[in-house]
């Protein structure tokens, strides 16, 4: 699945990169904590997340993310949006729970 | 080829520019990106102990057809017990580092398990110095 039919599946909110969609979707992770993203998430996943400053684009790019989901109704910072366009890594959103939108990912991409 | 980057310490927000620059470098040679994936992760972490824990420092990189080298030296603070400090899960970052998803304690053991040699030596109130190599191919 790619990243621009998870957004009209999931009804997520895009704060930037609609240049980006296209990209294949690996699988989902989800943490907050930036250094288990770091070591344990892989190329193509999407990361559910609350952190919402400019380091998550700093990851979500060295890991070749294809996205990322703020929950819980977060939104990006300006910094982290331009971040998030030069590395070429969405931000989406929603204001669902980490638990529902990675049971719905989880399910789109199970299914 | 050698490469020198500067790390500020405390400035968050260039955290991560040293280990995307030598990433695209790897990219550019052709470097496997199984290999890449890991020295990422090492870089990365390597480059963050410095912002979280040091006042400043370099990443010193050499690339040659077998491996790549990658030196991390900064002054600040140094580690009082480089053993404790290895473990899973140590951190002594501050409450606000730890908000921010920093500071979980898996950056040394995260960069030791993704490169094939790593070394630490660290003074006390003068700084730290983090060596790791990974070659190319087995
Ligand atoms: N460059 C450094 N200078 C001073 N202390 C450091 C440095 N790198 C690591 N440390 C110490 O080692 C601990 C563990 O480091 P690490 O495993 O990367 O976890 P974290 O950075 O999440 O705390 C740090 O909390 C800090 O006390
Ligand atoms: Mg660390």
């Amino acid at each position: 699945m790619k990243v621009r039919e998870l957004i009209e599946k999931m009804g997520l909110r895009l704060f930037s990169g609609e240049l980006c969609l296209d990209k294949d979707i690996s699988g989902g992770y989800v943490s907050d904590l930036l250094s288990d993203v770091m070591g344990n998430a892989a190329e193509g996943q999407v990361w559910i997340t609350l952190q919402n400053h400019k380091n998550i684009m700093a990851v979500a790019s060295l890991k070749e993310l294809a996205a990322v989901i703020l929950v819980k109704g977060q939104a990006p910072d300006t910094d982290t949006m331009a971040h998030s366009i030069e590395e070429q890594v969405p931000i989406l959103g929603t204001d669902q729970e980490a638990f529902e939108t990675a049971g719905m990912l989880y399910q789109l991409l199970n299914q | 080829m050698e490469f020198r980057y500067e790390i500020e310490g405390g400035n968050f927000s260039r955290a991560g520019h040293a280990s995307s620059a030598v990433k695209k470098i790897l990219k550019q040679l052709n470097v496997d990106n199984r290999v890449i994936k890991r020295v990422v992760v090492a870089l990365y972490e390597g480059e963050v102990n410095v912002v979280a824990h040091a006042d400043k420092g370099s990443m010193l990189v050499d690339i040659d057809e077998q491996r790549i080298k990658i030196r991390i030296e900064d002054t600040g603070p140094g580690i009082p017990d480089i053993d404790l400090a290895m473990q899973a899960g140590f951190s002594t970052a501050s409450a606000a580092v730890r908000e921010m998803g920093f500071g979980a304690g898996m950056g040394l053991p995260n960069m030791k398990k993704n490169t094939d040699q790593m070394r630490v030596t660290s003074e006390v109130g003068k700084g730290t110095q983090v060596e790791m190599i990974t070659w190319f191919s087995q």
